[in-house]
């Protein structure tokens, strides 16, 4: 596999971006805080797309130089055979639920 | 600089953004077939569609210098109704055949159902009959990991296609090592929100090398941005990669695929 190897250096990407990225971790702050605010707060920490945002921000922390693809693992479907139908169903929510057999 | 965007679906653009393309550089551009934000009942609504793409677009992209080429196939998103796709499919052949059709796409899977397995396999065989180039669909976001696998698989399972005829689009961090490894050519779509940024995109590149990636904006009738793949030539650039490899990346690469069809002539 041929790398590309960026020609920008660590202390380049700061100066370029670091602006950008603190906005952007202060909206996900200010999402998080908003919900907190709300009067049925509680039940939103436990739906599986605000667990997931918390776990995505738990990878951030980890000194890893593949953060996005973990993340991106860990809000995938994990299973492997085709669901049994697709209809009724055209979109996708961004962080994969696990609906036991009763639920179908 | 002239860019190639191998997938945008100017069916849903304005005329404005046609004159846009052009004087970004942008003077060939390839459609794929795909959901219109609706269920159509018919495989007669199928016929319509594909005339639009194989004539009405080319006409409307010639006024600006533009060469439009297309994909042909029933999208994943219409593929759970079996006796549908049965007739859409055998209309298929006759567009497939006009001059700017360059293969079969976007096919694919949306929820990874059985039904759009199946028929998945029906057009890759069919594709595989006709010796066709395939462009692939892969899933949105949290079915795009297990749908790229499979939708690999089915297509290993078919001796007769060349992975290097077929191109896997919309790929991310987590999918794109292995559909590099499995052979195939890789997509990176630029779309806000649900697929890639051009920073992501460039990193991507960083990360595994500029062969057989093509990069394209899929922009459509949701919010997305035509230019998309401008700003990705541009985000390299801003890094001081060399003008050589950005012009690979946006004009040689996508013609080196596209090319494999003898109807293709990069503008």
């Amino acid at each position: 596999m041929s790398i590309l190897k960026s020609p920008l250096s660590a202390q380049e990407i700061l100066e370029s971006t670091f602006l950008e990225n603190r906005a952007r971790i202060l909206e996900i702050a200010a999402f998080l805080d908003r919900i907190e605010r709300a009067d049925d707060a509680a039940e939103a920490r436990k739906d599986f797309r605000y667990q997931a945002v918390l776990h995505a921000v738990g990878c951030l922390l980890a000194p890893s130089g593949n953060r996005t693809g973990a993340i991106l693992h860990r809000l995938s479907d994990p299973t492997t055979e085709p669901i049994p139908s697709s209809a009724g169903m055209k979109s996708a929510v961004g962080a994969w639920q696990e609906v036991t057999r009763e639920d179908h | 600089m002239k860019i190639i965007d191998p997938h945008i679906h100017m069916v849903s653009r304005t005329t404005d953004d046609y004159q846009a393309l052009a004087l970004a550089g942008i003077h060939a551009v390839t459609e794929p077939a795909f959901w219109a934000g609706f269920d159509r009942g018919t495989a007669e609504g199928f016929r319509d569609y594909f005339n639009q793409l194989t004539v009405a677009e080319p006409g409307r992209a010639a006024k600006f210098g533009i060469r439009h080429y297309c994909w042909i196939c029933l999208n994943p998103k219409e593929a759970e109704d079996l006796a549908l796709a049965r007739d859409v499919l055998a209309v298929m052949p006759e567009f497939l055949d006009r001059p700017t059709a360059l293969g079969v796409g976007e096919i694919g899977l949306n929820k990874n159902s059985r039904n759009e397995v199946t028929v998945l396999e029906l057009q890759i065989a069919l594709a595989a009959e006709r010796d066709e180039l395939i462009l692939v669909h892969t899933p949105h976001l949290e079915d795009k990991l297990k749908g790229t696998r499979l939708i690999m698989d089915a297509i290993r399972n078919e001796p007769r296609i060349r992975p290097e005829r077929v191109i896997i689009d919309h790929a991310e961090e987590h999918t794109i090592g292995e559909i590099k490894d499995r052979g195939f050519w890789a997509g990176l779509t630029l779309y806000p929100n649900s697929k890639c940024s051009p920073a992501r995109a460039v990193d991507i590149l960083e990360r595994y090398g500029i062969e057989m990636i093509w990069l394209n904006s899929a922009a459509d009738w949701g919010i997305s941005d035509p230019l998309a793949t401008v700003k990705a030539a541009n985000e390299m650039r801003m890094r001081r990669h060399p003008e050589e490899l950005i012009r690979k990346v946006f004009h040689g690469n996508p013609a080196a695929f596209l090319g494999q069809s003898p109807k293709f002539h990069a503008a």
